[in-house]
């Protein structure tokens, strides 16, 4: 499902095998705990990577087991769980003491879009792959928190339109045109890993305190942050 | 340590010396002080006001080295930065930054509250050292980056990554208007720039409201700031009471400012 691994100062977080990597209470799960071994593992000048295996980065969440539910309201509160149970982990990567970058080797998708912004670096391919929130399509109002997400980190009113009114599907130029994704200058699985790992450490040479470097983090995004229940642990000097 | 001149209708502030124009208390009370002087001039609803430097930094930042001394001093700097701020964001006045050297940290934020940002392209860099030298940003330092650098890339870069950036990364990031080939030649822009504002005729204490409103966030976060005093209540926010007489005519007269970097507010 999702493995860990340790590469010099690089933690490498990978959802494994060739599925859409759809969140499950049990991915979620997975995940989460993954990302809070990281985190105690955390030293001066880690950095987190995060990638996936096969034509998908993430489809989102696994609407199919919310339907198995076998009612409406079954299905609806399957949905909430993902949603709520969801939260924590964007929280944990917005939290994460260390820079975190995510190498999207296909499509990203609704919570697997979310999943991938709420890391500070964002590569893409331009050859595979797309962006896309499938819940205007899917009829699925959005949660707060996918919101404030939106507003937090993708900068012009035109851009959140394309993603959230109009359903586009978007490759990698377009992505880097419209400011979501850092680089989409890769046209292969490794290319995109590869340029991470690069990135990772340029930045790990930095040494940085990475309770600092959190602490920074989430006071760009005061909104998300409030949402998400994170607060700065350092009290800012004045 | 800075002196005022003026020229015409052009007030520059130019802090002197080849130092690191760093920001102690003397220094900060000296450019407050050219401040009053300022808003005390008959022609100041007129005027443009444009900040300068000597040497190779427009100013490196806190006093570090005399907070280290005597820990006390940190919270008076940080007072005596937030009012000056508070005091040129209600300034009746358009306000020019002239970056010629570095600006770092607290000095990048003083340029950065200014309303135009010219800089010299072959030398200098704007920086935000905190996470560099482990410290964390303040919230109303966050709050002016926050709505003076609009991308979100660019407010990672500028926050988190710990740029250092040039006149001409800083153009296209947006943070910077125009790039220029020396020292001399951005003080003669900014000059030619001041001219251009002043020759448009721009009511300034409509203006000086206008920017209170636009940067009302900062302007609250500052306020909020347990550590800054009185000085900073002081410091001519009228913006509670008078912005919303503002008439609308005298909105068009910011739109050229506003559609050249619309992503700015």
């Amino acid at each position: 499902m999702c493995t860990l691994e340790k590469r010099g100062d690089l933690f490498l977080l990978t959802l494994t095998g060739d599925d859409e990597h759809r969140f499950h209470p049990d991915t979620i799960s997975s995940v989460l705990s993954l990302l809070e071994q990281a985190k105690s593992q955390s030293t001066r000048g880690s950095v987190l990577i995060t990638t996936a295996h096969g034509k998908f980065f993430s489809n989102g969440f696994d609407l199919a087991w919310a339907q198995a539910a076998g009612s409406q309201t079954g299905a609806v509160n399957r949905m909430h769980q993902m949603v709520e149970s969801f939260k924590p982990v964007i929280a944990a990567l917005f939290d994460l003491p260390m820079p975190t970058i995510a190498a999207l080797n296909g499509h990203a998708a609704a919570s697997g879009l979310m999943f991938a912004l709420s890391h500070d670096y964002v590569f893409m391919r331009n050859d595979r792959g797309v962006l896309y929130m499938s819940e205007v399509d899917l009829g699925l109002p959005l949660p707060d928190y996918f919101a404030a997400m939106f507003a937090a980190k993708i900068g012009t009113s035109i851009a959140r339109r394309e993603l959230l009114l109009s359903g586009k599907k978007i490759k990698g130029e377009e992505a880097v045109a419209l400011g979501i994704v850092d680089s989409a200058a890769h046209d292969s699985v490794e290319g995109v890993v590869d340029a991470t790992v690069s990135l990772g450490q340029s930045l790990a040479a930095k040494k940085w305190n990475g309770e600092v470097y959190a602490s920074i983090r989430k006071s760009l995004y005061p909104g998300l942050c409030a949402m998400l229940s994170l607060t700065a642990k350092i009290a800012a000097s004045p | 340590m800075c002196t005022l001149e003026k020229r015409g209708r052009l007030f520059l502030l130019k802090l002197t010396g080849d130092g690191e124009h760093r920001l102690n208390p003397t220094l900060l009370d000296n450019i407050r002080s050219a401040i009053t002087q300022i808003r005390s001039d008959p022609s100041s609803s007129q005027s443009v006001l444009i900040t300068t430097s000597d040497g190779k930094f427009f100013s490196n930042g806190y006093d570090l080295a005399l907070a280290a001394s005597d820990p006390p001093l940190r919270a008076v700097m940080a007072a005596k930065l937030q009012s000056l701020v508070a005091d040129l964001i209600s300034l009746p006045m358009p306000t020019i930054a002239a970056v010629t050297g570095h600006a770092s940290a607290a000095g990048f934020l003083l340029a950065m509250s200014h309303d135009y940002i010219l800089m010299r392209r072959d030398r200098g860099f704007l920086y935000m050292s905190e996470l560099d030298i482990e410290l964390v940003l303040p919230a109303w330092f966050m709050s002016m980056i926050r709505m003076k650098v609009v991308s979100p890339a660019a407010k990672r870069d500028v926050a988190l990554t710990a740029e250092k950036i040039t006149a001409d990364r800083g153009l296209e990031m947006g943070i910077v208007d125009s790039s220029h080939g020396s020292a001399g030649e951005t003080v003669e822009a900014a000059v030619k720039l001041g001219e251009e504002i002043v020759r448009r005729g721009a009511d300034g204490h409509v203006y000086g409201r206008m920017r209170e409103t636009l940067l009302r966030e900062v302007l609250h976060a500052i306020g909020s700031n347990e550590s800054a005093s009185n000085g900073v209540r002081n410091s001519g926010s009228k913006f509670w009471s008078s912005s919303w007489r503002t008439s609308t005519w005298s909105a068009f007269l910011l739109l050229p400012r506003c559609v050249g970097r619309s992503a700015r507010f």
